[in-house]
């Protein structure tokens, strides 16, 4: 129920910068998920939010104080950790009435507010269990509950699914997701899986080595990623490059690949004529036949049953489709695919900024 | 279920469980009685003392000045009056006393200030962590014999030769070395994430101490306590020389020593008294022998 | 003094009322910490915390092994410097044989210790009755060495030829028809006699950590060995052994320590009597009856270097067991 504000943050472990200005702002009750390579100091951002990592540079500010020197006890922020980290000696009411015995609050409020989150996460009956006697699944709302009854400020998340199989991961997200709606609390994630940022997310920060990528809504970074970066990372399976120049046509322009292959461009792609761009769609912006459509040999198919997902080779260059129609065609055969002008994406080739 | 049938076993005597269960001797028959035979030899020999320690203990003087301690066997002819003797006239029951106003002190503090010290050589990030570590490795062999001249001068000048708390206070700065060193892996082992979640949870870096690692740690602090104990109470050298002077009954280990020169009493009544000094250590072994198990092999340092 | 009520006071005392206090003065250097800003505040937590452990052994252990260092060098009332006329004395004389002793504790106290402990951990590990074979072997280990000694004062126990033998030893020798042997009087001995009493209190441990690091040999090297037909005692020679040796290293230096510091055995059954004097029982003579603080120190100085190549084994093992 606060804003959290990070300004200039830099953090570096002796002399290896592994937090390099970072910068986000986030609203009130908003849900930021952090996604970005393994090792790009997602956790490190995480960590430096709870206080538990110190700051090297820069400010990290709950509404509008800043928080850089306040003890981590002190920063009313609750965080769910990839191992759960519940106490193995206490029981879940224990677990979860931990805090509010720090905190001084009076045995009948702390049985009420167990009970309650106790009941919103189905933990009713397990309320008298040690850890160890619980499921993965069960340990991970523990977790949670042990963060709801504080009612914090801040949440923070780190990998809290990814020990849980795969159906459960689906259940306890949007679980999670319903959650955080209805408590409102300002919320910070992060996750390795693209489908978890998409579907949880106000807003997605995408980092790399320890700087900010992009940070916008999972449909405006989907649509718009900012560089080659984030259009390779958001979306599975990843965009298709092209290597070309942007070159004069009879009826416009088009994208001219180093290999010779014609693509088309959106409209307004006018202004680049002349220059060598990265050309990028995405497997499921290609259509299957029609006007203009380019001969591509199949290398492979993998039907999914609701989607067909093609491996082709397009000049000298390797592309993915995907599709919905399903292909009867076979490797070594062609097919004739076209790719969606409205869905084009142009990169600058040495920066790898977006130019459209 | 295996420990308490374990325990209970132990004071039969020394025959009888031979073909137990299924054998787990394989190979050829003569072989296998060899193995048999050395390893009933090993336990006749370690369990025997103990045997005629107690049947000694309590056999009525006039047995015991004319045959030994294994005729109690064919011809068994039990008294208390050893052990009456012992608590009349060898003040053995002050004697008990005194080392347990010793030993549970001693015990205590080893446990609690190993836990602090590997609590915050392990937990807390800081420069020379390494090197005190380092040096109390060094300081796990150091024999006591060397403290004993600049110490004996100290105690003299500040009063604390000939009390208890000088023992105390000996024995634990003594151990503290190998408590630490016991702790220490035990609780490198606890996940980090568990102190964190503790300190987002709001607790200070006392009430983690109290709620986190003292609770945790438990097994290794029982395994801690049982060896000190058993230090404490075996030892001999440190009473000998630090209680001296002091108008207390002497500890049991010091009585005992004192009593082996004399012969005034006879041999009954000092069976008797040694068998009360090792009832308690024997007890305490045989009930945590898990625990024990674990402080032994955790304290050797291992490649 | 009445002890009765003495006791409980004092057990309260130290066990409560102490621990109690080094709590509160804990809260206390917390709550002072808390006042400073969190840079300083980390820096010095660790010294708050250590302060009570490290000032003990500071107090205990290092604070006299550097004074003993100093009064080693100095004359009997600890008052004048002599340069290294204790060291002198303390190879020259008597003292060449109660050292003699030592060197004889040194190598065949551990070496037996050893050698037993390893037949015990291999053969128990080959019967079913282990657990019990393993409690027996370790009850000795809770026994103080005092109490062992009068324990085996009466196994050892002497009568002249021809009267009856109480001594459980000399019993079994007169059944046999052999006479008597004055196990704690007849030189070298008494020696070994005394070290079996020490083998027999210590054996356990020993036992222990070798029967932990047998089993920790994997069976399938083992099993495989066996199917390719080698005998009981090529595995344990060329399978078992090169496994356990960092353990075995184990067992000798802790074995060594505990010879080299061994006094309670010595002081209460034969007193160094009889030719079975050691380094550390000489030094409680030198302390209490000879009143020499100059050659006890210089005893005590000798007994710390020959500590110290373990205390190195034990540091380099440290390390690499920390830092893997
Ligand atoms: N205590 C530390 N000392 C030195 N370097 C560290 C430390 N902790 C983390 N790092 C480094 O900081 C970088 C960022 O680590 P961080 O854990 O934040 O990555 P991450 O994005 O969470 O990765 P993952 O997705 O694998 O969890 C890594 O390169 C890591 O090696
Ligand atoms: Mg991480």
């Amino acid at each position: 129920m606060t804003s959290v504000a990070i300004r200039a943050l830099r953090k570096s472990y002796g002399t290896i910068p592994v937090i390099r200005d970072v910068s986000i702002d986030i609203e009130d009750g908003e849900f930021v998920v952090l996604v970005g390579p393994s090792g790009c100091g997602k956790s490190t951002l995480l960590r430096m939010i709870a206080g538990l990592e110190t700051v090297s540079d820069g400010e990290i500010c709950m509404g509008s104080r800043v928080i850089n020197d306040v003890a981590a006890k002190d920063r009313d922020i609750a965080m769910v950790f990839q191992s759960y980290a519940l106490y193995p000696h206490m029981t879940v009411a224990e677990n979860m009435a931990f805090s509010l015995r720090l905190k001084g609050i009076a045995r009948a409020e702390r049985d009420r507010r167990i009970a309650k989150v106790g009941e919103l996460l189905g933990l009713g009956a397990l309320l008298k269990r040690y850890p160890r006697q619980l499921s993965g699944g069960q340990r991970q709302r523990v977790a949670m509950g042990r963060a709801i009854v504080r009612d914090p400020q801040v949440f923070l998340f780190d990998e809290p699914l990814s020990n849980l199989d795969a159906k459960l991961r689906v259940e306890m997200r949007s679980e999670i997701k319903a959650l955080q709606h209805r408590l409102k609390i300002t919320t910070i994630y992060v996750t390795h899986d693209q489908i978890e940022a998409m579907t949880m997310a106000d807003r997605i920060v995408v980092m790399r080595d320890g700087r900010v990528e992009q940070c916008d809504t999972p449909l405006d970074l989907y649509d718009r990623p900012a560089n080659m970066f984030v259009a390779a990372f958001i979306g599975s399976p990843a965009m298709n490059f092209l290597h070309g120049m942007v070159e004069k046509r009879n009826s416009g322009c088009s994208f001219m690949s180093c290999d010779g292959i014609e693509l088309p461009l959106p409209p307004g792609a006018g202004q680049l004529e002349g220059r060598p761009v990265v050309y990028g769609i995405r497997p499921e912006h290609f259509g299957l036949g029609g006007a203009g459509s380019l001969q591509a040999r199949i290398r492979l198919v993998e039907p999914t049953g609701s989607e067909t997902m093609v491996f082709l080779r397009l000049g000298e260059t390797e592309v993915v489709g995907l599709f919905r129609e399903r292909i009867a065609a076979r490797e070594g055969e062609t097919i004739p695919i076209r790719p969606d002008p409205s869905r084009i994406h142009l990169f600058d080739p040495d920066s790898g900024r977006r130019l459209i | 279920m295996s420990k308490t049938a374990r325990q209970s076993a132990v004071p039969l005597s020394s025959h009888g469980f031979i073909g137990l269960a299924a054998d787990r001797v394989r190979g050829r028959g003569h072989l296998r009685w060899l193995v048999h035979a050395v390893v009933l030899l090993f336990v006749l020999f370690w369990f025997v003392p103990i045997l005629a320690l107690l049947l000694s203990s309590l056999r009525p003087q006039a047995e015991t000045a004319a045959s030994g301690w294994w005729m109690a066997l064919p011809r068994p002819a039990f008294t208390a009056t050893n052990y009456m003797l012992a608590f009349d006239q060898l003040r053995v029951a002050g004697s008990l006393g005194t080392s347990l106003a010793i030993a549970i002190p001693t015990t205590v503090l080893v446990i609690l200030l190993s836990v602090i010290g590997a609590y915050a050589l392990v937990r807390m990030n800081f420069a020379g962590r390494t090197a005190i570590s380092l040096l109390l490795v060094a300081l796990l062999v150091t024999p006591p014999q060397i403290t004993l001249v600049p110490l004996l001068r100290l105690y003299n000048l500040v009063g604390l030769s000939g009390t208890i708390p000088g023992i105390w206070l000996y024995q634990v700065g003594f151990t503290l070395p190998f408590g630490v060193f016991l702790l220490r892996g035990f609780i490198a082992s606890i996940p980090q994430e568990l102190f964190e979640s503790a300190r987002l949870d709001g607790a200070s870096e006392l009430r983690i101490f109290r709620s986190i690692v003292l609770p945790l740690s438990r097994p290794i602090m029982a395994s801690l306590g049982i060896m000190a104990f058993l230090w404490s109470w075996n030892d001999l050298l440190i009473p000998l020389l630090f209680m001296g002077g002091s108008s207390l009954p002497p500890p049991i280990t010091v009585n005992l020593a004192g009593l082996v020169a004399q012969t005034t009493q006879g041999q009954g009544p000092l069976m008797a008294a040694t068998f009360l000094s090792v009832l308690v250590p024997l007890v305490l072994v045989l009930s945590l022998q898990r625990h024990f198990v674990r402080g032994i092999l955790g304290g050797a340092v291992k490649g | 003094m009445d002890i009765t009520g003495l006791v409980p006071l004092l057990i309260v005392l130290g066990a409560i009322g102490i621990p109690f206090l080094v709590y509160l003065a804990l809260g206390l250097g917390e709550a002072v910490l808390s006042l400073c800003p969190p840079g300083p505040q980390r820096a010095m937590r660790p010294w708050l915390w250590l302060l009570l452990p490290l000032g003990l052994v500071a107090l205990i252990l290092i604070y006299p092994v550097i004074v003993t260092v100093a009064t080693s060098f100095q004359d009997a009332r600890a008052e004048s410097w002599i340069g290294a006329a204790n060291y002198r004395w303390a190879f020259s004389g008597a003292m060449l044989d109660v050292i003699g002793n030592n060197i004889l504790w040194l190598v065949i106290f551990p070496v037996v210790t050893l050698v037993l402990a390893l037949i015990a951990a291999v053969l128990f590990d080959k019967v079913s009755y282990e657990p019990l074979a393993m409690t027996i072997v370790i009850l000795p280990t809770a026994i103080s060495f005092t109490a062992g000694a009068v324990i085996w004062t009466q196994m050892y126990s002497f009568q002249p030829a021809g009267s009856p033998q109480l001594g459980t030893f000399n019993a079994v020798l007169q059944v046999f028809g052999l006479g008597p042997v004055p196990w704690l009087i007849q030189p070298v001995v008494n020696t070994l006699a005394l070290i079996f009493v020490a083998v027999w209190l210590q054996i356990g441990i020993a036992v222990l950590i070798l029967s932990s690091a047998i089993k920790n040999v994997g069976t399938e090297m083992i099993e495989a060995a066996r199917l390719d037909g080698a005998g009981e005692w090529r595995i344990f020679f060329s399978m078992i052994l090169p496994n356990i040796l960092p353990s075995v290293l184990v067992v000798l230096t802790t074995m060594i320590i505990a010879a080299l510091k061994v006094f309670d055995i010595v002081y209460v059954m034969t007193n160094g009597n009889f030719g079975t004097d050691v380094i550390a029982n000489r030094l409680y003579y030198e302390l209490f009856a000879a009143n020499n603080l100059g050659h006890a120190s210089a005893i005590a100085v000798i007994l710390l270097i020959s500590a110290l190549p373990v205390a190195l084994i034990n540091i380099i093992q440290f390390r690499t067991e920390v830092r893997p």
